[in-house]
Formats: C-alpha cells, sequence, structure tokens
C-alpha cells in the first residue's frame, strides 16, 4: 500500500499525507459495497492470521517430540508464557478459561505482528475488532461473575476496608471504573497499533523530498522497531488485564 | 469525520470515494464496515477457538506431560544405577579387603610352616652334632689313654737304654717301678 500511495502522490507532486488510507476495508474481489458477508481484506488478514496459528501450534507440533523442533518449541514457549499468566494472575481455577485467554492472546499477537508486514492491513487497528474482543471479555467476567458468586460479586463495588462514609463515594468510582474497562481495554490495543502505523505512514510521506529522504528512512526503520515492540506488549498488556479482571469475576472483594 | 459523510452519503458513494484511495477521517469511524468486521472476526475468534481447544492445547499439553514424566523417569533411572554402581564398588572393595585378609593369613601360615621346619630341622642337626661331639670325645679319649700307655712304654724302654748306654745293667723291674712312681708324681 506504502509504494501505491507513494507512486500516486509522486505524480500529483508536492507533500500529500494520507496515513489513514490503509486502515480502509475494501472488497477483496471487485468494487461492490461492503455488506456484512463480503470477503473484504480485513477478512483476507484476519484468515492468515489464522493459517499463521493453524501453522504454530497445530502443524509445528504434530511431531509431538520429546525434543522440539523450533517451531514446537514456540509453540510450546507461548502455551507455557499464557498459561502461566493465567494461573499467576487469575488463579488455578481460572485454568478453565485457559483456552479462550490463549484464543485473545493468539489471535491479537499474530494479527499485530501481520500488521507489520508492508502492504498489509491491520485487523486488530480497527475499533469494530478490538471493541468486540473486549466486550467479550467484560461479559464474561460480569456474567461469570455473576453466576459464579450471586450477589456477592456486588461486593466488587463495596470496598469494605475503608471507613463506611467513604464507602457509597468508593461504589460510585468503581462502578464508573468497572465499565470503562471495556472502553480503555479496547481503545488501547486499537490507538496504539493504529498511531504507529500512521505516524509510520507519515514519516514515508516525507521520503518524497529526497533531502529528508534519508532522515525519513531512519525515522521508519527506528519506527518499525518501536512497532515490534508494541505489536507484541499490546498483546500482552490486553491478555493480561483480561487475567485480571478474570479474576475478579473468580474472586470479588479487595 | 467519516461518520458524517458516511451517514450522510449513499452507501455507494462513500465505496467510490474509498475505492478512490483517500477517506476523510479516520476509517475506523466508519460505522458501515463494523458490521463485516465483527462479523469476520466472530468467525476468525471461533476457528481459532476450535483449532486451539480441540487440537492444540491438549496435544501441547500431552506433550510437555509426557516431556515433564520422561525426565523423571531418566532422573530416577540415573539415580537407580548410581546406586547400583555405589554397591558394585562396596562390593569390589570388600572383596579387595578379604582377599587381603587371606593372603595376610596364607603369609603367617606359611612363616609358621617355616617356622616349625625350620625348629625340627635346627633340633635335629643340634642333636646330631651333639652326638658327633660326644663321639669325638670318646675317641680323643681312646687316643688320650693310649697314648698314656705309650709314653709309660716308651718312658721305661728309654730308661732302660738310657741306663745301658751308662754302662749298668738295667733292672728291668726297677726300672718300671720307678718310671711308674715318676709318671704319677
Amino acid at each position: 500500500m506504502a509504494t501505491e500511495t507513494a507512486a500516486a502522490h509522486g505524480e500529483e507532486g508536492g507533500l500529500v499525507f494520507h496515513p489513514m488510507d490503509q486502515f480502509i476495508v475494501k472488497p477483496l474481489f471487485g468494487d461492490g459495497a461492503v455488506h456484512w458477508y463480503t470477503i473484504t481484506n480485513a477478512t483476507l488478514w484476519m484468515a492468515l492470521a489464522v493459517i499463521a496459528i493453524f501453522a504454530l501450534m497445530v502443524l509445528a507440533t504434530s511431531r509431538r517430540a520429546t525434543i522440539p523442533s523450533k517451531g514446537q518449541s514456540i509453540a510450546e514457549l507461548a502455551y507455557g508464557f499464557v498459561y502461566k499468566m493465567v494461573e499467576d494472575v487469575a488463579g488455578k481455577d481460572a485454568v478453565g478459561f485457559f483456552p479462550y485467554v490463549m484464543t485473545l492472546f493468539m489471535f491479537i499477537v499474530f494479527a499485530n505482528f501481520l500488521g507489520l508486514l508492508p502492504m498489509s492491513f491491520t485487523t486488530t487497528s480497527h475499533f469494530a475488532v478490538t471493541v468486540v474482543l473486549a466486550l467479550a471479555v467484560f461479559l464474561t467476567v460480569t456474567i461469570y461473575g455473576f453466576m459464579k458468586n450471586g450477589s456477592k460479586f456486588l461486593g466488587l463495588f463495596w470496598v469494605s476496608s475503608a471507613p463506611l462514609p467513604l464507602r457509597p463515594i468508593l461504589a460510585i468510582i468503581e462502578l464508573i471504573s468497572y465499565f470503562v474497562r471495556p472502553v480503555s481495554h479496547s481503545i488501547r490495543l486499537a490507538g496504539n497499533v493504529m498511531a504507529g502505523h500512521a505516524v509510520i505512514k507519515v514519516f514515508a510521506g516525507f521520503a518524497a523530498i529526497a533531502v529528508i529522504s534519508p532522515v525519513s528512512i531512519v525515522a521508519i526503520t527506528a519506527m518499525y522497531g518501536l512497532e515490534v515492540l508494541v505489536a507484541f506488549i499490546q498483546a500482552y498488556v490486553f491478555t493480561i488485564l483480561t487475567c485480571v479482571y478474570l479474576k475478579d469475576a473468580l474472586h470479588p472483594g479487595h | 469525520m467519516a461518520t458524517a459523510q458516511g451517514d450522510g452519503l449513499a452507501d455507494a458513494t462513500g465505496v467510490a470515494e474509498h475505492a478512490a484511495g483517500s477517506a476523510p477521517g479516520m476509517p475506523q469511524l466508519n460505522f458501515d464496515h463494523w458490521g463485516n468486521q465483527i462479523f469476520w472476526l466472530i468467525v476468525t475468534l471461533v476457528a481459532i477457538y476450535f483449532i486451539l481447544s480441540r487440537v492444540a492445547l491438549p496435544r501441547i499439553s500431552a506433550v510437555l506431560a509426557e516431556r515433564a514424566g520422561t525426565i523423571t523417569n531418566d532422573i530416577a533411572a540415573a539415580e537407580d544405577l548410581k546406586r547400583k554402581a555405589q554397591e558394585a564398588e562396596a562390593a569390589y572393595e570388600k572383596a579387595l579387603a578379604d582377599a587381603r585378609v587371606e593372603a595376610n593369613k596364607i603369609v603367617a601360615d606359611t612363616r609358621a610352616e617355616i617356622q616349625a621346619d625350620l625348629d625340627k630341622a635346627t633340633a635335629k642337626a643340634d642333636a646330631e652334632i651333639a652326638a658327633k661331639a660326644a663321639e669325638g670325645e670318646k675317641a680323643i679319649a681312646e687316643i688320650r689313654a693310649n697314648a698314656l700307655e705309650n709314653i709309660e712304654v716308651v718312658a721305661k724302654d728309654t730308661a732302660e737304654a738310657v741306663i745301658t748306654s751308662l754302662g749298668f745293667t738295667a733292672d728291668a723291674k726297677a726300672v718300671d717301678a720307678a718310671v711308674t712312681s715318676r709318671m704319677k708324681g
């Protein structure tokens, strides 16, 4: 996509920035309208994420070797990483949620890294995606919390360790913070990914000026390195926050 | 923002404009595309969930458990072998000590035997020597007795000869008596 835009704007001359064009959802075949079932570039990159996850987690582990190959080692590392996170943060009784948390982590980390390929489409840069992920966590935590603890789940909002007159005020604050969770949870991921990609595209726009282009390329390289870090860290943050919220559902109270 | 425009314009116009390669504002807030993304996201998540929960996670879990089991078994086997080696070493040491004791005993026995033989031989030799010595003494005594007798005879003969040469007639009996008395004296 970068070359495409660069070429288009090169003909126009001058500096034209379209840093957000990379996020446009387009039908993959033809130019028709985007219906809910249309196969779009978002569909393509989500499918590629599924294929990549399948390749790593199923094909690479197919030998079930006691002495693992490189691929199997990475798959085992991912398994151990998320499993330990769920166990340590959410508690031992939360391991039933491990496949669910693992699904979220694998999707986000693969979508982030696939999004770093040039010309690719980053599915996790869209609020449509992250809001669904965050809402799924929010609803899971809320529904499971009430199912498991009944009305005791409301103890999450009633800070029994605080002095009595403060408790109603704290309850309001806790309630607001509880409902802000899915918002921050989703915007943090999409915002980080989108901002990084947009900044790279802005630097790329400056490369049209011959004098600035070396600086621009160095800046893109540095930014790309940062984005690699962000891609993993944001997946990690999303997953660990999911575990923290699950802990609230399992063990409400402070 | 894109929403305002997306809502205001017909769907087809919006798409045409996007296809041209420039979207005003954030494409993320073009809610026309949310349905599409949410639908495909749910399909994706369900697919990943089934891949992971049905195939990948049980498999990796089994591999990890198997590996842990193998390692535990290997460590146990190694400890077993180590214990066996120590036992073998102890048995070897014991055999060595036994052999040493046995050897010492044999040495002592042999020494005692040799000593006994030696003592016996010494005693026998001593007895023989004593017998030989007694015999010798007896022979010496005999020889001495003979010699005394001979001396007496020689003395008488010599005395007679001396007397005769001096011109006297030797009285044999008187000479004998004189020689015998002298020899006793």
